[in-house]
């Protein structure tokens, strides 16, 4: 039988070596018209450190990691020991042989990775040897590696053919030691490559690149794992007339000049993680209080304090939701996959603009640090919202009624004062009762506007459902699918939009006798979400720092499914 | 009570130093407004919170527009709108306590970039709003409901904190002077990059120094305050570090560096040197 799946993870000292085979492989896999999906961890340091980087690589759309591994490529004795529980029955483990050796036992083999590097000429070359040793294992028509490699480095410059040369050497080195060895994992089924444009991308990318799209005008941001690249990628690309882009002496200082930006009426932004997000606490409170549009990106990573910095998490969505203190209930869009990194970054920008005041975006370490092949954004299709903005006389009171008002601009009429204490319809400050009751409604009411219906659905008639949020929608999707394909009864739900729910949505999951919630979270936040609004919610949570597998959702969400019936039969 | 507005119930004590501070904020922006020929639209009053930043809801004639934010945090949200909008004019109304305490740890990045705004101090050494408690200015050993035994620490010399983390227009002003005060607040606001305008505004109530400040010869006291002669040339260093450790406090122009750019015009430059590719042509960077 033929392939349609592989998992292939380089495990070892982190540095950059790791993370290039995995991204070398997944960008020639995907050339040849592969789904792909990597994914990285590494630890909080610089250099070293315990870190793996693997691609998995299908003939189909690829919603999760890969449960197990097909090939386990370890560097030195603790990835081994680490990592190689995880491979499957009759999967194979590259060892590099250089560093340690291992005992025959039919599932794993050898390799010099770093002699044999240098016997090319190019010491460099260890990630090429690599990648010609696994399109051994996996049955890779022999042309793919030489081509791609061919086509990265024909560059024009002079030394261009020599380090073709040299590479394409140690790719055959590789694939003859790796034949040699006498192992193979069988067939890749042939690719079907998609009838679009494609690209490559993370999920801290296409966020950056939605919110581009969505007209953001003014980035203030502090460099954070692992919400840095957001910062790096606006540093680099938010140039232009009345841009403004900036790396801040901290989140405190991000959040007030974000506020300051919004306020002078740019669409304004910032992307933090936990630790950055708790000091924008005060920041969003005056963003809610005085009406400014805001966007804060919050890479959720382990928590809380400064927790796991580099480990994938869901535990920011309470706080999301209320950052500050006193009444507050900030809208939150959270995306699930690197394309919904990109549309959610246009909602969140939309929003802001629409309600006039602070929207979260939730993305997480998982989603901001795997790179996907999926299908150019379609840029025509964006349509960037824009805030009411005030254009009559002065005298104007900006705060007055309980609907969204026109804003006035600085610079242009209708002067008031944008106030973080309570304050009267022209912004001055007040403490009257009336005053501090119908400001609090007008902050509040404000949230209909972004009762979008915006959700999925499948299989509604069951009475049983599973809703997940954020980054786990991938790994429960394939839960799901496979539930599905079984024969099992059970019904699909999912938003970006967790905060305000859509109405619609909320009365269909008020009807269910089950809504299964898995989320990366002690708490269950978001089914007590769910329970706090009228749902039967209950959370499947894990905090291991490590997302989901598939096949611990599919155990545990049937379990879940059948201890619900067998009390509907006693009851 | 506000004359424009009967719901604002905020007001400061009678013979508050901030009223001269208000009168020289409202000349001086009104002069500026004359001479560039531009509406006191164009001028946003960013404010901290203590008794100087409900000066914002306090001005007379003219509104211009303002944000009264967090404590502390004056300096990051002006950052915001300058950079956000560089033709406006943008001036800080703070005090010692939220400008030098709580947010101290802003004044040195926006030196360092030399943010093109101007910031207003009034300086009366307490807290006011909270009745009474020590400021970073409170003069060593007063007692304070906060210092009840008398407080323990030195006061800062803000001059001194200024010049060192690198601000490039440093001036110093009484409350008493408010004609003299609004020629300092119109040089700052007319030089491109960062300047301070630290003001003594004594609190009538909780730490009133005026006599201290102004001297009273009835009483003995010699003036604390002194200005500088016209012949100083507050261009050098050097000499702005000896004016400010001279003791007493030296009111005038104590610094001015001439060469200073400020963060919107670098910012500009280096935007027309920088070629990016629209979106399209970012997005192809990732195609496959």
């Amino acid at each position: 039988m033929r392939n349609k799946d592989f998992v292939v993870r380089f495990a070892g000292e982190g540095g950059g070596g790791l993370v290039t085979s995995a991204e070398l492989l997944a960008q020639v896999t995907a050339q040849v018209g592969y789904h792909v999906k990597t994914f990285v961890t590494f630890p909080s340091q610089i250099m070293g450190g315990p870190t793996f980087a693997q691609a998995r690589i299908s003939t189909e759309p690829v919603l999760s990691y890969g449960d197990q591994l097909d090939v386990l490529v370890a560097f030195d004795r603790e990835a081994y020991d680490t990592h190689q529980e995880e491979v499957r029955d009759g999967g194979v483990i590259v060892y590099n042989s250089g560093d340690f050796t291992l005992e025959e036992d039919g599932k794993s083999f050898g390799m010099a990775v770093d002699d044999l590097a240098k016997s090319t000429g190019n010491a460099r070359a260890a990630n090429m040897v690599l990648l010609g040793a696994i399109s051994h294992l996996v049955n890779m028509p022999e042309n793919y590696l030489p081509e791609f490699v061919t086509k990265r480095f024909t560059r024009g410059r002079p030394g261009d053919e020599e380090i073709i040369k040299a590479n394409i050497a140690a790719l055959s080195l590789g694939r003859e030691e790796a034949k040699n060895s006498g192992f193979s994992l069988g067939d890749l089924e042939d690719p079907n490559p998609p009838g679009f444009d494609q690209i490559m991308i993370k999920g801290n990318d296409a966020l950056s690149i939605g919110a581009i799209a969505a007209g953001l005008d003014l980035f203030v941001g502090y460099p954070i794992s692992p919400a840095t690249t957001v910062l790096q990628y606006m540093e680099r690309n938010l140039i232009g007339p009345g841009k403004f882009v900036y790396q801040a002496s901290s989140e405190v200082e991000s959040i007030n000049a974000i506020v300051g930006g919004g306020f002078a009426g740019k669409r304004a932004m910032t992307s933090t993680a936990g630790p950055g997000f708790s000091l924008m606490s005060e920041g969003l409170g005056l963003a809610w209080m005085a009406e400014i549009p805001v966007v804060v990106v919050d890479v959720q990573r382990g928590g809380p304090a400064t927790g796991l910095p580099t480990k994938v998490e869901q535990s920011d969505l309470l706080a999301a939701i209320h950052p500050a203190h006193g009444d507050v209930s900030l809208p939150v869009i959270a995306a699930g996959t690197v394309q919904e990194c990109y549309e959610a970054a246009i909602i969140a920008l939309n929003w802001a603009e629409r309600y006039q005041g602070p929207v979260i975006l939730l993305s997480d370490h998982g989603l901001s640090e795997q790179a996907q092949n999926i299908p150019k954004f379609d840029l025509s299709k964006v349509v960037p919202e824009r805030r009411k903005i005030y254009e009559g006389q002065n005298g104007y009171e900006r705060y007055a009624g309980l609907e969204v008002s026109p804003m006035p601009i600085p610079g242009g009429p209708g002067s008031y004062v944008a106030n973080a204490s309570e304050h009267d319809g022209m912004g001055d400050t007040t403490h009257l009762p009336s005053r501090h009751i119908e400001m609090t409604e007008r902050r509040f009411n404000k949230l209909k506007l972004l009762e979008d219906d915006n959700y999925e659905k499948e299989n509604t008639d069951a009475p049983v459902a599973v809703m997940t949020w954020g980054g786990s929608k991938g790994g429960t999707r394939e839960a799901y699918n496979s539930m599905i394909g079984e024969g099992q009864k059970i019904g699909w739900y999912y938003t970006m939009q967790l905060n305000p729910l859509p109405p619609q949505l909320l009365e269909e999951l008020k009807k269910k006798e089950l809504v299964i919630v898995p989320e990366l979270n002690y708490l269950g936040q978001f089914s007590s979400i769910l329970r706090s609004q009228g749902v039967k919610a209950e959370s499947i949570t894990q905090y291991d720092g490590k997302p989901f597998k598939v096949e611990d959702l599919i155990q545990q969400i049937t379990e879940r499914v059948k201890s619900h019936n067998k009390e509907l039969n006693r009851s | 009570m506000s004359k424009k507005n009967p719901e604002y119930d905020f007001k400061w004590c009678p013979g508050c130093g901030d009223f001269g501070v208000k009168r020289a904020i409202e000349w001086a922006t009104e002069k500026r407004n004359i001479e560039l020929e531009v509406p006191m639209e164009n001028t946003v009053v960013v404010a901290g919170i203590g008794c100087s930043g409900n000066l914002v809801h306090l001005l007379d004639g003219t509104q211009p527009f303002g944000i009264h934010g967090l404590h502390g945090r004056t300096l990051p949200v002006a950052f915001g709108v300058k950079m956000g909008n560089p033709d406006l004019n943008v001036i800080i109304v703070s005090g010692d306590g939220d400008f030098l305490s709580i947010g101290g740890e802003h004044i040195a990045p926006q030196a360092q970039r030399n943010l093109n705004v101007t910031a207003i101090i009034m300086d009366n050494g307490v807290y006011g709003l909270t009745k009474g408690q020590s400021s970073p200015t409170t003069f060593f050993g007063e007692v304070t409901p906060s210092t009840p035994y008398g407080k323990i620490e030195q006061p800062l010399n803000p001059l001194e904190l200024y010049l060192s983390v690198g601000v490039n227009f440093i001036a110093s002003g009484f409350s008493s002077s408010p004609r003299k005060l609004a020629d300092l607040i119109n040089q700052a606001m007319s030089y491109d990059g960062f300047s301070i305008v630290h003001v003594q505004s004594p609190c009538t109530t909780y730490n009133d120094n005026f006599d201290i400040l102004k001297g009273n010869a009835k009483k003995g006291i010699a003036p604390v305050t002194w200005e500088v002669s016209d012949d100083y040339d507050p261009s050098d260093r050097q000499k702005a570090q000896q004016l400010i450790s001279s003791g007493g406090i030296p009111l005038g122009v104590i610094y001015q560096n001439p060469d200073a750019r400020s963060l919107d015009s670098r910012f500009a430059e280096m935007v027309q040197k920088v070629k990016v590719g629209d979106l399209e042509q970012q997005m192809n960077v990732f195609a496959i």
